[in-house]
């Protein structure tokens, strides 16, 4: 089993890295991007089976290490 | 890929050996090598690992000296600064991987310097580095600049190892080939240094710190072939540094030192697992058995080939005294780095390597080492380069010309540069890139010495005359240690150039090399280490000749320390040394007349010396406020930073025979500008009296203008361009900063 | 005073600060390896500057996860002094004895240069010795500097009076120019500038002795 945790800067937390994607792809004329947030994927190697467990234990993961909860929200996806 | 198999010509031809080198090992072996022994030996019979090309001319640098403990041929080289404490240090090329990921590039070239150092039983106590770009206007420029600054600073920032000083320049000729030299300087007990002689037979051969991945493979053959179109595709060759276990790696490595459980230790630099075990064994005058089983993997499945190969970072190879093994693992467990008993040596001078059940390489080590192809290449004498005349010139604004000087690119202020490095960690960094020192000093930890470090060299000199440009070289290095109040010792020295199988790049390397040595042997400063990097070239467009010399000295107490910034408004600003006006090959030529390629200033090695001499000691008896030697943009220039560096304002001289700008700009060698407190006139003068030194009045310390004649520009007006170019380079705002 | 410097194994201005103690109290404090799981009895714990695990994931992350901590998280709660200088600033935030959290600086590069600050609160044992307004100089070396905090959370932080310093001149972005931080009571005090490289000015005592030796009377 296997898990995708995406991390990602909450809403409102200054996020330069992804203003600067914003602004080379605007300067290499990709008009339509009007923003950009940059984030971390962690992809984890899990045992067992259970996808409903996986997913509580993954989630428990990331509030006490992967990620900052006073700047940051996750996604968890479990994959066989 | 069976790697037992007896390779193709075409495998042959991949892996860059000519036909005669590979007829040449085929009878060395008596047979013909498999796939793992053809890669083996085709990376240590590379330009970089073999110095094929330069050896033979190498042997002409005086190495030796009083103060040398370890001249070249080791990790680093050593020099001996008293009290029992030795000073280890050398430069070395990073430049092909960073033109390819400039990050990783220059990262990887900190890291790799760093482990030379501390391979020696060095705490590594300060970074410099020599960068090189091309013309601002390319568009490749900007995009290098930030990936290799942020690369440095984020390996050396990481490590916790200060980054004090360097140079940096932009020239049209570096487009499709960057240099990044990175040179390191540690602190070691001269009674505790380790050396990479593998001696004594069945001795256990441990593998520490990072995994073996498929980084970086043939990153030694790489470094020894020219750039085309194509070299986008060798991306994935490059390597990944990790600066984190770097710090550990240093750390543990020091700490199993201090046990004495070790005979010979060595870093995996290029060509990773085969230069170092090979390197070891060679010297140590045995054999060497890897059970390559054991050697800690990153990636599944990996070849004997690849991990022979491989150049992942931050690894060490190490020899232990016999019953050592338990205590020496603990210590790197402690701090979280892979260890593992990977072989032994062995009484039967052979490289043997065992993988799963077979064994895949068994090679005599002679010929890998001390048998691999030397050559004197056929070389062409340059055409000497005609003169410049200053007459010819055409009178201009004096302050104008400065200001444009000021502003160009190789002289504007690197503040962007150097503010993202940190160059105070470890706190002993007493004069820094922000320092308005001509050399960086660094305090030898809890005493009252320090060790000065200079980078310097003059590519367009070189260029222009090889010889001369590489006694310049020298000579400025040499010069900027005095004049920041230190007693040159030594050198290390990364000698960048183009393809070497070209008579006249050949030429180049041999002038500058002969260039160099003569000017070490007069100043008695040797060579002790140093790197060749040659095939700079793209599309059969060398690079500038590029030697890079990094030059060690010695500060004897805290108080001789001195730099360019502590001018006081009343001091007298006076000239040491001859002026005639030389412009050949000057910064002013360049960027003003739009001139180059004339003859360079000679370099008069023993006035060079008495005029240093005297420096030193108008130094040494607190007669001199302010010192800066004068080289790019001559006195005007040195004139200028000085007037920055101490917010101040001059009324500099004008000369009655001499037209301004070769009076001004000109770049005549073995010259400083001292800024002198009025009341210590008297007796500066009749020491340089005493001591036969020009010693020319050549303006005061006075207002808030630089002021030539009738022409002036306000010292904060200046600033703000000076300092403005670089920024507003980067942040990619459009228009002339000099406007 | 009895002192004690948490070394994890990227931390590399442990010897620094170990030393700037020294020179300050004529005592070497004791190093405390992060792995140290029995209780270390001492007056203040130094959390040093450095790249404590890489700054992988984020920087200070898995030092907060690091054994050593609970026992630094024990003193502080019982009152004990903790000072965190840079990483150890934001290894304060992550394991939540300070508010807030320190992003990558607003440049999005490394910064290593000479600050102004102003002391902005002098009820800590810290600063006990400064006046309100008074300038320091101690410099900054970092790439993440940027302090931030949501907005009730820095409300509450300014109510409080528990920013302790603030840039002159902001380098990195941080939120209402935060350059140092303590919690209510002032025992736990993070800051990015490293006073530890301010402890000689020319040829007089720097900003950062004077910091120490703060500390050190109040102590006493």
């Amino acid at each position: 089993m296997k898990a995708i945790v995406h991390v990602q800067l909450k809403p409102g937390v200054l996020d330069p890295q992804g203003q600067a994607i914003a602004g080379a792809l605007a300067s290499l004329g990709y008009d339509e991007v009007t923003g950009a947030r940059q984030g971390k994927v962690i992809e984890l190697e899990l045992s067992g089976t259970d996808h409903a467990l996986a997913r509580e234990r993954v989630e428990a993961m990331c509030g006490q290490l992967l990620a900052n909860m006073v700047i940051e929200q996750f996604s968890v996806e479990i994959l066989d | 890929m069976s790697d037992l198999s007896t390779p193709t010509p075409q495998q042959i031809a991949e892996h860059g050996l000519s036909d005669e080198e590979y007829e040449s090992l085929c009878e060395q072996l008596g047979r013909e090598p498999n796939l793992n022994e053809l890669g083996i030996c085709s990376v240590m019979w590379s330009e970089h690992c073999s110095y094929k090309s330069s050896r033979i001319h190498l042997a002409k640098f005086p190495t030796t000296g009083k103060r040398v403990i370890c001249g070249p041929g080791e990790n680093a080289g050593i020099i001996d600064i008293g009290d029992g404490d030795a000073v280890v240090f050398k430069m070395e090329s990073h430049n092909h991987p960073s033109f390819i990921e400039p990050y990783q590039g220059a990262a990887t070239g900190v890291g790799g310097i760093m482990r030379d150092v501390f391979t020696m039983g060095a705490r590594p106590i300060a970074l410099l580095n020599a960068l090189r770009f091309g013309e601002p206007d390319n568009p490749k420029t900007r995009s290098l600049v930030a990936g290799v600054v942020a690369g440095i600073g984020g390996y050396g920032n990481c490590v916790g190892v200060p980054t004090v000083g360097g140079e940096m320049n932009f020239d049209p000729g570096y487009n499709g080939n960057i240099l990044v030299n990175a040179m390191c300087v540690g602190l070691a007990r001269a009674d505790s240094i380790f050396y990479s002689a593998a001696k004594g037979v069945g001795n256990t051969i441990l593998y520490v710190g990072a995994r073996t991945g498929r980084d970086g493979i043939h990153g030694a053959t790489m470094a020894s072939a020219e750039f085309d179109d194509d070299t986008e595709e060798k991306r994935p060759r490059v390597q990944v540094g990790d600066p984190f276990t770097e710090k550990r790696l240093i750390e543990a490595c020091l700490e199993l030192m201090a046990t004495g459980n070790i005979i010979a230790i060595q870093d995996m630099g290029a060509a990773g697992l085969t230069s170092s075990s090979i390197e070891m064994a060679d010297k140590g005058g045995v054999g060497i058995e890897i059970d390559l089983d054991m050697v800690p993997q990153r990636e599944d499945n990996m070849t004997a080939y690849e991990m022979m190969l491989s150049e992942s970072q931050e690894r060490m190879l190490i020899i232990l005294k016999p019953g050592t093994e338990t205590q020496s693992r603990q210590i790197f467990t402690k701090w979280e780095l892979d260890v593992d008993v990977i072989g032994r040596t062995t009484d039967t001078g052979r490289l043997v390597l065992n993988h799963k059940g077979e064994t895949v390489c068994n090679l005599p080590i002679a010929p890998l080492s001390d048998l691999a192809p030397k050559y004197d290449r056929p070389w062409k004498k340059q055409e000497p380069a005609p003169e410049l005349n200053a007459e010819d010139l055409p009178q201009r604004d004096p302050v104008d010309a400065l200001c444009r000087l000021m502003v160009c690119p190789d002289m504007a202020s690197k503040r962007w540069v150097w503010e993202q490095y940190d160059r105070h960690v470890m706190n002993d960094t007493l004069a820094d890139s922000a320092s308005s020192c001509d050399g960086a000093i660094v305090r030898i930890h809890g005493t009252d010495k320090a060790v000065a470090i200079s980078s310097d060299c003059t590519p367009r000199y070189v260029q222009a005359d090889a010889y001369r440009g590489g006694k310049q070289a020298v000579a400025e290095s040499w010069r900027n240690l005095i004049a920041s109040g230190a007693k040159p010792i030594a050198i290390t020295n990364c000698l960048n150039f183009g393809n070497p199988e070209k008579p006249e790049i050949m030429g180049q390397f041999v002038q500058a090399v002969e260039g160099m040595a003569k000017a070490c042997d007069k100043l008695s400063f040797p060579v002790v280490s140093g790197n060749v990097s040659l095939y700079n070239e793209t599309n059969g467009k060398a690079i500038p000749p590029t030697p890079t010399v990094g030059g060690v000295g010695i500060v004897k107490a805290l108080d001789h320390v001195i730099g360019f910034g502590g001018a006081e408004v009343g001091d007298l600003l006076y000239l040491v040394g001859e002026t005639s006006g030389w412009l050949g090959s000057s910064l002013y030529a360049r960027e003003i007349e739009g001139l180059s390629g004339h003859m360079p200033p000679p370099v008069k090695l023993s006035v060079e010396q008495n005029n240093g001499k005297f420096v030193k000691k108008a130094i040494q008896q607190s007669l001199v406020r302010a010192v800066h030697d004068l080289s790019d943009g001559g006195l005007a220039c040195a004139a200028a930073d000085m007037a920055l560096a101490s917010d101040v304002g001059m009324v500099l001289e004008t000369h009655d025979e001499m037209p301004n700008h070769a009076w001004l700009f000109g770049e005549d060698q073995a010259r400083y500008l001292l800024a002198v407190p009025s009341h210590k006139l008297n007796q500066l003068q009749r020491l340089a009296y005493k001591q036969h030194v020009p010693f020319v009045f050549a303006g005061e310390v006075v207002g808030d203008d630089i002021k030539i004649g009738a022409a002036r520009i306000k010292v904060a007006d200046l600033r703000k361009k000076w300092e403005g170019w670089l920024v507003k380079y980067m942040e990619n705002i459009h228009g002339n900063a000099g406007e | 005073m009895r002192v004690a410097v948490i070394v994890f194994p990227g931390s590399n201005c442990d010897r620094d600060v170990a030393e700037a103690i020294a020179q300050v109290t004529g005592k070497q404090p004791i190093m405390v390896w992060h792995r140290e799981t029995t209780f270390f009895d001492v007056d203040l714990v130094i959390l040093p500057g450095g790249f404590a695990y890489g700054d992988y994931l984020r920087p200070g992350a898995m030092a907060a996860r690091s054994s050593v901590m609970r026992h630094v998280l024990d003193h502080a709660k019982a009152g004990g002094l903790v000072l965190g200088i840079c990483n150890g600033f934001q290894v304060l935030t992550e394991i939540g004895l300070l508010p807030g959290a320190l992003l990558p600086n607003a440049g999005m590069k490394f910064i290593c240069k000479p600050v102004k600050l102003k002391v902005t609160r002098t009820s800590t044992p810290f600063t006990g010795s400064f006046t309100k307004g008074q300038y320091l100089d101690i410099p900054v070396a970092h790439h993440d500097g940027n302090y931030f905090a949501q907005k009730d959370e820095l409300s509450r932080l300014e109510d409080n009076e528990q920013v302790v310093f603030r840039y002159e001149n902001n380098p990195n972005g941080s939120i209402n120019d935060i350059a140092g931080l303590s919690n209510v009571s002032g025992n736990v005090l993070g800051m990015m500038p490293h006073p530890e490289r301010a402890m000689v000015h020319g040829k007089t005592r720097g900003d950062g002795y004077k910091l120490f030796n703060t500390l050190m009377e109040m102590i006493r």
